[in-house]
């Protein structure tokens, strides 16, 4: 399945991509995150807890980074195991672009799950990951665009 | 005995422990020191497994044991058992891959088991079972039963090309082609027999048990067969005697087919017991069961019917593709051939007929026998062909499936695709049905629809389907691995009370209280001096187990052939006692009479006589009375019969309510009505289940998308109206009791009858064809499609 979105974030676009690339940022946006880490330079290993419908887990993730083009956007590309749970694994396109001094996000994420999570919450998913997004950019938004002086 | 002896509608005795919670399941049964086993399955279709880490589970806290697929292989652990081989048409056996307990060097289905924990607690097995580092490379899927025979489609197996487990056929084609070019008109249809999750209400569960100071194993095990279970497991898989294996089948909550077979979790919990000296149980949760249960159905079929231009049936062709899974079930070969294309003649004279068949590996969960067991599908494709030639001819659908019957004094009738019908009279259910519904008044009640703006249809299916498998020799040649007839001890107390050990296991069909009226009637004794007892190897001789409405044609028949034996020998016991020649005691009443005289001795006074000899023939007759018989059945049994179902569909939303349903079915003698009913009806439902709600879906990559009743949808009670059902008999001929057999007709003759009712209900829009089940939006889509067409 296919999930996009938008967001208005109040910071300029080297920020945003700034904290796009920082774990300290990603870990306090990521819903659930209980550990973010950088295992090489493009690469994170990510621990969090989600519940998608009946099913709740603990996922362990590899997140890598890839088609780099800063400060215009990448792609993050990640899988997450859920042990008994199932898994999830997609990609999603982040592009940035400058309006003024704000950025407009921009996101395209393709989603994959299978085991448990497939077979009894499938139809859950979409609108769980939407919700997923949502949290983080919501959170980013606020993360990000906290750090700079609102505008009179 | 008229209460409670054949034909009586006795209350089943079983259904005060049902209906009070004191029903004994595998899964209310512990045996000391027991552990508990959690299955880690493959949560992805396909992959090579590179590796399998248990150190960090194995010393989880409460874990006794992790086992893999190595483990059991190195012990010399076999692969599951298939019980039937099918050869293709070119003489080759079928392809029948390795199917270990536990995956050796690939999954092939989400949901393949990969390795097993077992600890102190299930809890404890299951946390366990997240620190098992599992290492698996994904390789593509195919779940779709077309895509999977499409060349360049993922491959299952190195030994397999193709995916293809055997290309069969059945009929003579040259015969057959020649019989269409006569044709004045031929009717086609392409369609899709839906794939079915079995759903029986208890979820499979073993226990495994050993007692090492005797090295004797047992399982306790939700099985349809106890005997066959100890046979497949004990002789294939495990190697393990049968006087050191017993297996007990004690409540079942029901198997329509699924439990029928030999299951990998039933050698894991016996082997792993074995390993550890300790007993071993594993219970499915329900979300496991709809990714392990053995599913149903699974066809693509194209169909062709030739008839010439009086709507007389000329010939007919079909060719098949049938998913099996990503392993053979145990069975799973012969449902889409010997179980389903010798039924494609179906109750009409069509004189040849000729069928191919494709089996297809797959990544999804194995296929089977699930309730009619290929026969739903040859009825589906037969019904739905006949509507559509009536509605091409413009022949009334009751009127053309009347001029191509098989005659009620054509008995017995050889078919084109192999099977000799032994008697039926399908005008009579045809009639009755017809008239139960009010087929006459229908176009009113259309008419009456359409003005609350509803569109109502009628269909009808008149159907015949073969139970009762057999004789052995004839399944033999056919390529089954087992012998097909059934076991019966009758054993007489001294008292005179009875107890009956049957190999046709009880899991909801009520044999407790049908066998007890055959043997209180036939005895002449009370209902409840007889006492029925099965599902346990230990107590009963042998069986061969409770699937394709086999049970009273069969099992049933055997536990006669045993009590005319206890007659014989009563009546020579009798005659001595009486002073009377043998040839002058008859048996009547439950009383042992010289001929023309009052000097009698009732059926308890001659047990008593057998187990305290004083005044007895000793010379002649050994004491006691307790007699065995094994019955092998020289045909099958064919049940027949008329299903009618009335809808009405909304236009708005494509909802379909079922609003009428007739059933008249010959199934034989009748021993108990209400069970007959029961039986039907339930097997109403779930044919309805088939056709309007229930649909197994895989998705593009494999997945397992209706995994629980959020997604699949299973008939409810507001699913269905009142069901009239009725009883016509035709007695079978070579059975004893002159039954058929009634557990599968509901959901042989039902889904095309509600299938017809809907095209019926949408053909003044144009609509051929609706592919089940006919949901709200397939429906909706139809008419949609249907009325975009006639607007272009």
């Amino acid at each position: 399945m296919e999930i996009t979105g938008e967001f208005a974030i109040p910071a300029p676009r080297e920020r945003v991509w700034e904290a796009l690339n920082d774990p300290e940022v990603l870990r306090q946006c990521i819903p659930g995150c209980e550990s973010i880490e950088r295992e090489a330079d493009n690469v994170f290993n990510a621990a969090m807890r989600a519940k998608i419908g009946p099913v709740k887990a603990r996922f362990t993730s590899v997140v890598t980074l890839t088609n780099l083009d800063p400060p215009n956007g990448y792609t993050i590309v990640g899988e997450g195991k859920g042990g008994p749970a199932g898994f999830g694994k997609g990609s999603a396109d982040v592009t940035l672009e400058p309006q003024g001094d704000e950025t407009t996000l921009r996101y395209r994420a393709e989603l994959q799950v299978g085991g448990k999570l497939a077979q009894i919450g499938s139809r859950l998913v979409a609108g769980a990951a939407r919700k997923i997004a949502d949290d983080f950019f919501g959170k980013f938004q606020e993360v990000v665009g906290g750090e700079t002086p609102p505008s009179a | 005995m008229a209460d409670t002896g054949i034909g009586a509608a006795v209350r089943r005795t079983e259904d005060l422990r049902f209906l009070t919670g004191k029903g004994r399941y595998t899964d209310d049964i512990n045996r000391p020191g027991q552990l508990y086993a959690y299955i880690l399955r493959s949560s992805v279709p396909h992959a090579t497994i590179r590796s399998i880490d248990t150190a960090a589970a194995v010393a989880a806290p409460g874990v006794v044991a992790v086992y893999t697929g190595a483990d059991m292989a190195g012990a010399g652990v076999n692969g599951l058992p298939c019980g039937w081989q099918v050869h293709s048409k070119d003489g080759e056996p079928m392809k029948e891959p390795a199917h270990p307990p536990l995956a050796v060097g690939k999954v092939r289905h989400v949901g393949d088991p990969v390795a097993v924990v077992i600890a102190e607690s299930y809890a404890q097995a299951r946390e366990a079972a997240d620190a098992i580092a599992l290492d698996l490379e994904e390789l593509p899927a195919v779940a779709d039963t077309r895509a999977a025979s499409a060349s360049g489609a993922p491959q299952l197996f190195d030994e397999v090309p193709g995916n293809l487990c055997y290309d069969w056929e059945i009929g003579d084609k040259a015969v057959n082609d020649a019989a269409f070019a006569k044709a004045a008109h031929v009717a086609k249809l392409d369609l899709v027999n839906n794939r079915l999750v079995p759903n029986a209400m208890e979820p499979r569960c073993y226990i495994g048990d050993y007692d090492p100071t005797r090295g004797e194993y047992t399982l306790y095990t939700s099985t349809q067969n106890p005997h066959v279970i100890r046979l497949l497991m004990g002789a294939f898989v495990l190697g393990i005697p049968e006087n050191k294996l017993r297996v007990v089948g004690p409540d079942v909550g029901g198997g329509f087919g699924s439990k029928i077979y030999h299951y990998a979790e039933e050698a894991i919990v016996t082997w792993s017991a074995g390993q550890l000296g300790r007993a071993v149980k594993w219970t499915a949760e329900r979300s496991e069961s709809f990714m392990s249960d053995a599913h149903g159905r699974d066809h693509v079929t194209h169909v062709e019917l030739a008839l010439d231009a009086d709507g007389v049936f000329l010939a007919m062709r079909v060719s098949t593709l049938a998913n099996m899974g990503a392993y053979l079930s145990t069975f799973a070969p012969c449902v889409p051939t010997y179980l389903y294309a010798t039924l494609l003649a179906g109750c009409y004279r069509t004189p040849t007929v000729y069928c191919n068949v494709k089996a297809v590996f797959t990544n999804t969960v194995p296929v089977d026998a699930y309730r009619g067991a290929g026969r739903p599908e040859a009825t589906y494709l037969i019904e739905r062909i006949v509507d559509v030639a009536a509605d091409e001819t413009g022949i009334d659908p009751a009127e053309l499936r009347r001029r191509n019957f098989i005659p009620k004094d054509a008995f017995p009738y050889q078919t084109p695709v192999a099977l000799v019908y032994d008697i039926g009279d399908y005008d009579q259910t045809l009639d009755a049905a017809l008239a139960a519904i009010d087929y006459q008044g229908f176009e009113a009640r259309r008419a009456e629809a359409a003005k609350r703006g509803r569109y109502r249809g009628i269909g009808i299916s008149t159907y015949i389907e073969a139970c009762g498998i057999a004789p052995s020799n004839v399944v033999g040649s056919l390529g089954a691995r087992a012998g097909l007839y059934e076991a019966a001890q009758v054993r007489v107390h001294p008292t005179g009370s009875v107890s009956v050990y049957t190999g046709s296991h009880s899991h909801g069909q009520g044999h407790e209280t049908t066998f007890a009226q055959l043997v209180s009637d036939t005895f002449g004794i009370p209902f409840e001096s007889v006492e029925i007892v099965h599902g346990d190897t230990d107590k009963v001789l042998f069986g061969m187990g409770t699937y394709g409405s086999r049970s009273l044609a069969v099992g049933g028949t055997a536990i006669v052939k045993a009590m005319n034996k206890v007659i014989e020998k009563a009546r020579k016991a009798a005659a001595h006692i009486l002073e009377a020649s043998e040839a002058d005691v008859e048996f009547a009443d439950g009383q042992f009479r010289v001929k023309g005289t009052d000097r009698a001795m009732s059926f308890g006074e001659v047990a008593l006589a057998a187990y305290v000899p004083h005044k007895y023939p000793l010379d002649e007759l050994e004491p006691g009375l307790d007699e065995t018989a094994f019955y092998d059945p020289k045909n099958f049994t064919f049940p027949a019969g008329c299903h009618v179902a009335e809808v009405e569909i909304d236009p708005d939303t494509g909802v379909v309510t079922l609003v009428n349903f007739a059933a008249a079915d010959d199934v034989g003698r009748v021993i108990n009505p209400m069970i007959v009913e029961g039986q039907v009806h339930g097997g109403v439902a779930q044919g309805v289940g088939q056709a309007l709600l229930e649909s197994c879906v895989y998705d593009a990559q494999g997945q397992l998308v209706t995994g629980s009743y959020m997604d699949y949808c299973m008939p409810r009670a507001d699913n269905l109206p009142p069901v009239s059902v009725s009883t016509h008999v035709t007695l079978c001929p070579h059975n004893d009791l002159g039954v058929k057999g009634c557990g599968e007709v509901g959901a042989i003759g039902s889904p095309p009858a509600v299938m017809n009712a809907v095209v019926d209900a949408l053909s003044a829009l144009g609509v051929k064809h609706v592919e089940m089940p006919a949901t709200p939006q397939r429906v909706w889509q139809a008419i949609r499609d249907a009325k975009g067409a006639a607007a272009a």
